[in-house]
């Protein structure tokens, strides 16, 4: 049992994540969005939007530095345990009542009701038991920031390096593991979901020029050829 | 020089009827969709009023267009790079549905449904959101056409507030001072458009060919800060699909030689397309001048379509010699360059609007005093007499001259001054060469003073009242189609095989 949610899952998971998710991007461009409804509803939103946002972007910001960056995740993580577990805490409460209240104001706005699809319940559902399950595991198993190095890690990377090994964590407590399901639930789920949106990140708006132009039909002379053009106008180019 | 070409527009206010003929024919093309119904994508909206969305023309709120910082350079009024970054998760800037209407249609199905009783059957509106019953509505399109509930809306204008005294303010509010006229808006397609600067993910673009401003709806992931980002509030949120909407001028139409169909519609034959040359090196330099230079600064990006040097650089940069042909008889160069009549809506914003507007020369110069028709009224200086009316109006309008420069010249009252002496020189002119009822001197005076001879009243006066079709919209068609009917250099037919094709396969609408 514990194999079949240790190792099969998680490569189900990944695997529906990047070959659906690729797939999805080449055949069906239009349907990757965030589809935010600010414009249906302004007031709510703003706690529970900005909020959730950036508890959720720090709280994984720390599980992919202490999976990806041992080291570095030892000398951030060691020098003030106690304050970062705390800090943990907070943020994954704190992630857990925005996102209550966003699902809070998806039922009793009316507007924003009717733009809520089934499959954005079962996502909000699964993440918001998800944080509740690592605010208990945070809570009921201390240290988190240090049994994971020893143990969550190191069985990620048997999966990463196609060696599973369940061992490392087939001896957690129940809620461990159900983190662990329901984790790997949310990445198989997300090229089925509007979760697309979180690969589009503009960072790139950072460094691009504030205007584009493109040519459609013959690029400007002395421009490269389709340096600037992206895909879906590229195709429309002449051929020759 | 880099010399590039964009469809550019002019639009008549004096010949508006708000008829919103033009606001129906889009809609009926573009934007009978769920999610769009309640978008404008050509609106016309009463002036002195508040405009969709509510008081889209104040900037402090909605934080639309550029502004210089305190070394003069180009920023976004919206948030600067970074500040894109933390705002995507909530855009503080961003219109909600509530500052533009809930769309709504009416349950017709009850007046044929209900049982029998001893009342009418009603109609009742039903949200195109939700689909629930709306017991009020409290907002629509047009809400305030003609002044309607004047005492909230144009007292609210945001250039009523910014630019009239107390006293102007109080005179344009009395009863028998009543004026407005219609300001028909679509997409500027601007040289530095807010929209395409400040979405997040470079979704926007401008066309290189005519400078059509297109948002790919393929790479739109809905972070919205075009909306905010546009100061004419001209991008839209299609809250069913996820993606922003905005004007595409109609381009299917354009590129088989055809006016916009807001254009083709116009009643009132108000509306002008042409192609403008224009310099892209200084679009920049031109954004960055100080308020009352916009307008010159502006226009002079535009370039003259028979200067060989300028002819040389379109070749260089590939623009088509149909398009240099159509540029040469560009109703809209007439306007904006030749006679310097048209200006571009708010250029205080910075974007370098490519939609300009000839303003009205307001009012009818008529008003009741002391229970008499007066045709003369309002201008002491000038009573009747057998001289017939005194055109001669300017400084006396009932919208202060205050007023149209905050529209028109970013305050520039000097600016606006002369478009309406050109405007009242050719008033003046033809109405003495068809009625004879004018001071001779006095005509002469009116020309002097807007630097018009009789020729240019004439041309002004011909392509104002009579233009044909093919004089309002000159727009070269496709280059193959014309090459394959052997009015200009051969072109392969078949060059462009497979280069098109229909768009999208599947529906754009929401499926995850």
């Amino acid at each position: 049992m514990s194999d079949v949610i240790l190792v099969g899952l998680p490569y189900i998971a990944v695997a529906l994540a990047i070959l659906v998710g690729v797939y999805r991007f080449k055949t069906d461009t239009f349907s990757h969005s965030s589809f935010s409804s600010q414009l249906l509803e302004n007031q709510k939103l703003f706690w529970g939007s900005a909020l959730w946002h950036y508890a959720i972007v720090l709280i994984l910001l720390a599980h992919f530095i202490a999976f990806l960056i041992p080291p570095l995740w030892g000398v951030i993580y060691g020098g003030a345990t106690v304050a970062f577990e705390a800090f943990g805490l907070i943020l994954s409460l704190v992630g857990f009542l925005a996102l209550g209240w966003l699902m809070m104001r998806r039922f009793s706005s009316r507007r924003v009701f009717v733009v809520t699809s089934r499959m954005d319940w079962v996502v909000v559902s699964l993440l918001l038991l998800q944080m509740a399950l690592g605010f208990l595991v945070a809570l009921s198993y201390r240290w988190g920031g240090q049994w994971f190095v020893s143990s969550t890690a190191p069985w990620l990377w048997s999966l990463a390096t196609l060696n599973p090994q369940a061992d490392y964590v087939s001896a957690m407590p129940f809620l461990v593991q159900l983190h662990f399901l329901v984790g790997f639930l949310l990445i198989a789920l997300y090229p089925f979901s509007r979760l697309v949106h979180l690969v589009f990140f503009p960072i790139h708006y950072l460094w691009r020029p504030y205007q584009r132009v493109i040519w459609n039909r013959a690029p400007r002379p002395g421009l490269g050829a389709a340096r600037s053009v992206p895909e879906d106008i590229r195709l429309r180019r002449l051929s020759s | 020089m880099d010399i590039r070409a964009q469809v550019s527009m002019v639009f008549h206010l004096d010949k508006c009827i708000g008829c919103h003929t033009c606001s129906i024919a889009c809609k009926n093309i573009w934007t009978d969709r769920q999610g769009t119904e309640y978008m404008w994508w050509n609106n016309v909206e009463t002036k002195p009023g508040t405009g969709y969305p509510t008081q889209w023309e104040d900037q402090e709120k909605y934080k639309g267009g550029w502004e210089r910082d305190s070394r003069g350079r180009l920023k976004l009024k919206l948030q600067g790079r970074a500040g894109a970054l933390t705002n995507i998760f909530y855009n503080p800037s961003l219109p909600t549905l509530d500052d533009y209407y809930e769309p709504w249609t009416y349950d017709y199905k009850n007046l044929f449904d209900a049982p029998e009783g001893d009342d009418q059957p009603t109609a009742r509106a039903v949200s195109l959101v939700t689909g629930d019953f709306m017991d009020t509505l409290e907002a629509g399109p047009n809400w305030d056409d003609d002044l309607g509930g004047s005492e909230v809306y144009a007292a609210n204008d945001p250039n009523i507030l910014k630019a009239l005294t107390e006293n102007e303010q109080q005179a344009v509010r009395t009863l028998e001072q009543t004026v407005f006229f219609y300001l028909p808006r679509i997409c500027n397609h601007c040289l530095n458009p807010g929209c395409v600067a400040a979405c997040p993910t470079g979704a926007i673009y401008k066309r290189g060919e005519d400078g059509i401003v297109l948002i790919s709806q393929n790479r739109c992931r809905a972070w919205r800060m075009c909306v905010s980002g546009c100061p004419y509030k001209k991008t839209y949120f299609n809250w069913s699909t996820g993606k922003s909407e905005k004007c595409i001028l109609c381009y299917p139409r354009l590129e088989s030689g055809q006016p916009p169909a807001c254009f083709h519609s116009c009643v009132g034959r108000i509306r002008y397309i042409g192609m403008v040359l224009y310099d892209a090196d200084g679009i920049e330099q031109a954004a960055r001048s100080n308020d009352h230079g916009l307008v010159d600064a502006q226009k002079a990006l535009i370039m003259d379509p028979f200067d060989p040097e300028v002819i040389a650089g379109a070749k260089r940069n590939g623009v088509g010699d149909s398009v240099v042909a159509a540029a040469q008889v560009s109703p809209v160069y007439k306007f904006v360059k030749t006679w310097g009549l048209a200006l571009p809506l708010h250029p205080e914003f910075r974007t370098l609007p490519m939609l300009f507007y000839v303003p009205p020369l307001l009012p009818v110069i008529a008003a009741i005093r002391d229970g008499q028709y007066e045709t003369t009224a309002g201008m002491e200086s000038a009573p009747a007499d057998e001289t017939g009316p005194n055109l001669n109006t300017v400084d006396q309008a009932r919208l202060p001259l205050s007023y149209m420069a905050s529209l028109f010249t970013a305050g520039n009252l000097e600016q606006m001054r002369k478009v309406f002496h050109k405007m009242v020189a050719v008033r003046m002119y033809m109405r003495q060469e068809q009625v004879g009822d004018q001071k001779e001197e006095e005509v002469e005076e009116a020309l002097r003073r807007a630097e018009f001879t009789s020729e240019d009243c004439l041309r002004v006066f011909e392509l104002t009242s009579l233009p044909t079709f093919e004089e309002r919209f000159v727009v070269p068609p496709m280059e193959r189609e014309r090459a394959m009917d052997g009015e200009l250099p051969p072109l392969d037919p078949y060059s462009r095989k497979a280069a098109g094709g229909f768009g999208f396969r599947d529906a754009p609408a929401r499926r995850f």
